[in-house]
């Protein structure tokens, strides 16, 4: 006879604090270290304390605490029971705790969801693993593996697959890299680090040896890549980026360029890092109030900038600096200028 | 204490000179594994009187109104931290007869099934759980695999697959999740950037999708009548959570990818345009022209495109380096933006300029 929980008791939970969270953490530990040991008859308490991620001493502390604990009765034969032999543990009684808990739904959708990504990353290898551990998990979970949450994450997997064989080969690469920043394409050398994928798209890491210089490339810029017979030879000074804040973090010596913006070009605003956007700005050409949207964002150079800005067409002005206002006039004016065609008024500069 | 002989020395020792929050906080955990140990090995429902007389930690005088009380405090606490650590406590009563409810655990309903994985499996369940540790499900990853472990399932911690993926999730995700998974209704203010307010929505999330790298949720838009998407980026402070569990149910079989999707399928570009670019300049069109032949006055490239004016906006980025030939309503485009341009930036320059 179950039913509906009769909570019937005035009495409401306290508010969680520190030490009760401390406890919940504890209780789930101790819940885990009883099955866990069961599996492993004669571990090492240093092995087990690392491998479950807490100091020899809290390990032992667990170790105290459980074989105080047991069945009612609470007699010799009812407790927890472990033998020790010297610094190896074996538990000889379980009192029935020989299996951990079920996954939590949370538990099951951080797993269930990782491996649907790992499974979707294109150039993955052994992904057959993957999707076999997914299966399994997701069978254990029972109900809570139907986690409402699909991924998709379309790429060039052939190309992610030729990177990731070089990484792992430990080869150096030939690349054509096309770079937007310089709107060029160059040749250039590199000693692979890892391939990451990074919100969506994949990047190869690896040392520039044009750039002396670590170098995130993303591969669908990389036009074209010969495997050289060379091993690769990233320099003890290379160290991977950290990119846990995204990909692209502007630096603040980057030149800030202070932009007006239409309706039409607000989408910069989710595409690229700005340092502020103050919606709702008067504008000068006698649209509505609140129209223009005033932005600020670092750009890499004003070459780049110009670019940009002439690409996003009429609906962005630049506020500041005026080198980069002054470019992108003159600029617009000798491409009127090659059509035959003249910009009103006719521009003089001083 | 029934189990007091049983503390060994050391312990006692320890216990005698440590601050009282860890004694207060140690007895506690104690009487919780006690507790679970007590209900997993009933077949019966025990009350909470029962569970007191037996289960150490929980002694008092139940004639006393005020110890009674406390003892009810607690009991309630401690079901309430078993009941969050997904503990399945079972309510029920052990005969028709009564009235009291009782508890019990089904280790059929606690344990966690076999899994049987091979090592390849269980390395690629260890690479998984690290997806997520600069992103919102870091804790409930590390605590799923720490059960894993412990079924007896050995994790390689060096384990890689030659790619890492890095997630990264937005603060919507694990609200979004929980309500979908719960069947809830929600509702949460949208900002687009193209409208100056956000909005309020109501909504009954299906699911959450993460597409190209950014996260969705799609459901039933109470308000508009109709399937809508929402990207997380672009929601405005908390989701509030409005409904009851259960409170819809989604389409079945519905494809959550597709209704994202659907959005942003590939462009079919069968227009062609001729423009004439500078020796060594432009290489971002070089890149994807579909001929290329060098002249004297420059070399000529055609460019597949589906839409005109956006053709014309990525033409106009490349300034005095790109002319248009052809097609004439490409040519005329690129030339209006760029009187625009001119006209709208000498304003600006002039403006500046010293006198």
């Amino acid at each position: 006879m179950t039913g509906p929980n009769p909570e019937r008791s005035a009495a409401a939970p306290a508010p969680r604090t520190a030490a009760s969270r401390n406890s919940a953490d504890r209780l789930a530990r101790l819940l885990n270290l009883v099955p866990y040991l069961l599996a492993r008859p004669g571990i090492e308490i240093a092995q087990a304390a690392a491998d479950l991620g807490v100091t020899d001493r809290q390990l032992r502390e667990d170790l105290e605490l459980l074989w105080v604990c047991g069945l009612p009765g609470y007699g010799p034969g009812d407790l927890i029971d472990m033998a020790f032999d010297g610094d190896r543990v074996t538990i000889t009684y379980d009192a029935g705790i020989d299996r951990p808990l079920r996954l939590t739904p949370d538990e099951a959708l951080a797993l269930v969801v990782a491996l649907r990504m790992l499974a979707e990353t294109p150039g993955m290898d052994n992904r057959d693993a993957v999707e076999r551990a997914l299966a399994k998990i997701e069978h254990a979970a029972g109900d809570l593996a139907g986690a409402p949450v699909a991924v998709r994450m379309p790429g060039d997997g052939d190309r992610v697959e030729a990177l990731r064989g070089a990484v792992q080969r430990r080869r150096a690469l030939r690349i054509t890299y096309y770079t937007p920043v310089r709107d060029e394409s160059t040749e250039r050398t590199v000693d692979p680090m890892r391939v990451l994928m990074v919100d969506g798209r994949a990047y190869l890491e690896a040392w520039c040896r044009r750039a002396e210089a670590v170098r995130l490339f993303r591969v669908d810029r990389i036009d074209a890549l010969t495997e050289l017979g060379e091993p690769a030879a990233p320099p003890p000074e290379a160290r991977p980026h950290d990119v846990s804040g995204g990909v692209f973090r502007p630096d603040p010596s980057l030149p800030l360029v202070t932009l007006r913006i239409g309706r039409g070009a607000r989408w910069i605003t989710e595409y690229y890092p700005c340092e502020s956007v103050e919606p709702g700005v008067a504008s000068a050409d006698g649209s509505p109030a609140g129209e223009q949207w005033l932005v600020s964002l670092r750009v890499t150079d004003l070459a780049w900038a110009r670019r940009f800005v002439l690409g996003l067409g009429p609906e962005v002005t630049v506020v500041a600096p005026a080198e980069l206002a002054e470019r992108v006039r003159d600029s617009a004016a000798a491409a009127l200028d090659a059509y035959g065609a003249y910009p009103a008024p006719a521009v003089t500069t001083h | 204490m029934p189990n007091a002989g049983r503390v060994p020395a050391r312990v006692r020792a320890a216990l005698a000179d440590t601050a009282s929050v860890w004694y207060v906080s140690r007895t506690r955990t104690e009487r919780l594994v006690n507790l679970v140990i007590c209900l997993l090995s009933t077949r019966r429902f025990l009350t909470a009187a029962q569970i007191a007389a037996t289960v150490p930690g929980y002694e008092h005088d139940p004639e006393d109104p005020r110890d009674h009380e406390a003892f009810q405090r607690k009991f309630e606490r401690d079901k309430a931290e078993l009941r969050e650590l997904g503990v399945p406590l079972e309510t029920g009563t052990a005969s028709v007869f009564d009235t009291e409810p009782g508890y019990r655990i089904a280790h059929r309903e606690y344990a966690l099934p076999e899994i049987p994985l091979e090592p390849d499996e269980a390395a690629a369940v260890g690479i998984a759980a690290r997806l997520w540790r600069h992103a919102g499900l870091s804790a409930a990853a590390t605590s799923g695999l720490a059960k894993l472990r412990a079924a007896g399932i050995d994790v390689d911690p060096d384990a890689t697959l030659g790619m890492e993926p890095v997630v990264t999730v937005d603060p919507a995700f694990g609200p979004l999740t929980a309500a979908a998974r719960d069947r809830r209704t929600v509702s949460f203010d949208y900002r687009v950037p193209d409208h100056d307010a956000a909005t309020s929505r109501r909504l009954q999330p299906w699911g959450v999708v993460c597409w190209r790298g950014r996260w969705y949720v799609v459901g039933h838009d109470l308000d508009r009548d109709a399937t809508r998407c929402f990207r997380l980026s672009r929601i405005v402070g908390a989701v509030r959570v409005t409904g009851q569990p259960g409170g819809y149910s989604p389409p079945a079989g519905v494809d959550l990818i597709s209704h994202v999707a659907h959005f942003s399928g590939p462009v079919e570009r069968s227009g062609r345009a001729t423009v004439l670019v500078r020796p060594g300049r432009a290489a971002g069109l070089r890149r994807w022209a579909r001929e290329c032949r060098t002249g004297p006055d420059g070399d000529r490239l055609v460019l597949p495109y589906a839409d005109p004016e956006s053709l014309a906006g990525k033409l106009v980025g490349y300034g005095p380096d790109v002319r248009v030939l052809d097609p004439p309503e490409v040519r005329e485009a690129v030339i209006q933006q760029l009187k625009e341009i001119a006209a709208r930036h000498d304003e600006v320059v002039t403006a500046g300029a010293p006198a």
